[in-house]
């Protein structure tokens, strides 16, 4: 009996066709990007996207063009935090246009889509989901890159979700990752799971372009003060063990944290302003195109 | 995938791509030189994991659309998410109120995407009227099983 390869006509499903032209829809949309930055943490609750809306916030506010994709699909908070809410996605012939933030910062967020209180969930059949439900999470990711109107940006942070296995989809549809910011609270226990996502990250070889230490102490609403908060040295540690900069060690504070909830985001820009530069310093001058072998 | 009719020695021509309506999928394949058919059956954890893909067995009839995968798959979506905008009027077919009262039962989370697809069909035809019939056909003709 003959081959597949010995059939000459063609195969009409063409199946790796389809998904080959997939990913080829992702690299045009993002040709127009400098700099895809993925903000990862091994550990839920350390303010990653926090951090994602802060950084994105400081890096509009030199006057760069920024996007922020929140890949966080099942626990999205990261367009709230910079004051976006549901209000009907336009969708021309071939793209959906992001909404812009009022600090200037393009968003993309399943926040956008869902009902108010309802989860990522998806259609039929209700059986045997685990089998394909990843799939659909990485289908709704690379949506989530290839048919938002970006634009020219310089810099396009995803912010993504806790763990490391979702990091694998993200080097895989976008090959040119520029690298991850890597976000940790002070404590051993948020070390150690956070290294395990750097480990993972660098097997993926995704060059560490940074750490931000996040809750490093606690400023006091009433005379501003500085105090103790976690005890340990996560962030000091990660960059000594992987030989990546501290970006940022920002103390918690709760007026801070209030504002955000309230979708603004001014307060943490500031306090990530730095942060913003030394990974625009990272990343290189204008014009360097940074990309994985 | 290709299929073989072993008798014959021909490659089988894909004929058409059926949903029964059970999560299941039907892929029809024909021999040119007998004719014979033979129909793939996917169960539906098959079916759902091709779906999942964002691809089309038997290829694509329409350009893909944007998130289309999410908008054809996600449970929960909000009724106001997307807010589709149309080509200019001139040259774009009218909807009937048969057709138009169809449409209306797609969820709106997708139905901007399902009105622009058949929209845009009717157009490419120089077709004037959407009615159910064309709807019908569309369906029929593009594989849009579901919609």
């Amino acid at each position: 009996m003959r081959t597949y390869s010995e059939l000459t006509e063609g195969d009409r499903s063409n199946l790796l066709g389809q998904v080959s032209a997939q990913r080829e829809r992702v690299a045009a949309r993002l040709a127009t990007v400098r700099h895809v930055v993925a903000v990862v943490s091994g550990k839920g609750g350390v303010g990653k996207s926090l951090v994602s809306a802060g950084l994105s916030a400081a890096l509009a506010r030199s006057g760069r063009q920024v996007g922020l994709l929140d890949a966080d699909l099942h626990g999205p908070t990261a367009a709230r935090m910079l004051g976006v809410r549901a209000s009907g996605l336009a969708v021309r012939d071939n793209e959906v246009e992001p909404p812009v933030a009022a600090c200037g910062v393009c968003v993309m967020s399943s926040d956008l889509l869902l009902e108010e209180t309802a989860p990522l969930s998806w259609r039929e059949p209700g059986h045997e989901r685990f089998v394909w439900r990843g799939t659909l999470v990485a289908g709704m990711l690379r949506e989530f890159l290839a048919d938002v109107a970006w634009g020219a940006l310089d810099v396009l942070l995803v912010d993504m979700p806790p763990g490391s296995e979702r990091l694998d989809t993200l080097v895989e549809l976008v090959p040119s990752l520029a690298g991850a910011v890597v976000v940790t609270i002070p404590s051993d226990a948020s070390y150690r799971a956070v290294r395990r996502a750097v480990e993972a990250a660098r097997a993926g070889r995704v060059p560490l372009l940074g750490v931000v230490e996040n809750m490093a102490g606690y400023r006091c609403g009433s005379c501003r003060a500085d105090g103790p908060l976690f005890d340990g040295d996560a962030g000091e540690r990660l960059a000594r063990d992987t030989g990546a900069p501290i970006l940022a060690r920002i103390p918690f504070d709760p007026a801070m944290q209030s504002l955000v909830d309230r979708g603004d985001v001014a307060r943490a820009a500031e306090a990530l302003g730095p942060a913003a530069e030394a990974l625009m310093t990272r990343l290189g001058p204008p014009g360097r195109e940074e990309r994985r072998a | 995938m290709k299929f073989l009719c072993i008798e014959c020695d021909r490659q089988m021509a894909f004929a058409e791509r059926k949903l029964p309506g059970d999560g299941t999928l039907a892929a029809v394949f024909s021999c040119p030189a007998c004719n014979r058919s033979v129909a793939m059956l996917t169960n539906p954890m098959e079916t759902q994991l091709v779906a999942s893909l964002g691809v089309h067995i038997g290829g694509r009839t329409v350009p893909e659309q944007p998130f289309e995968l999410t908008r054809s798959t996600v449970e929960g979506g909000r009724a106001d998410a997307f807010s589709d905008i149309a080509a200019p009027a001139g040259g774009r077919p009218v909807w009937d109120e048969a057709a138009r009262e169809r449409l209306s039962r797609v969820p709106s989370f997708v139905r901007g995407m399902v009105q622009r697809i058949y929209a845009d069909y009717a157009a490419e035809r120089q077709i004037a009227v959407i009615t159910p019939e064309v709807m019908d056909t569309a369906r029929r003709e593009l594989g849009l099983e579901g919609m």
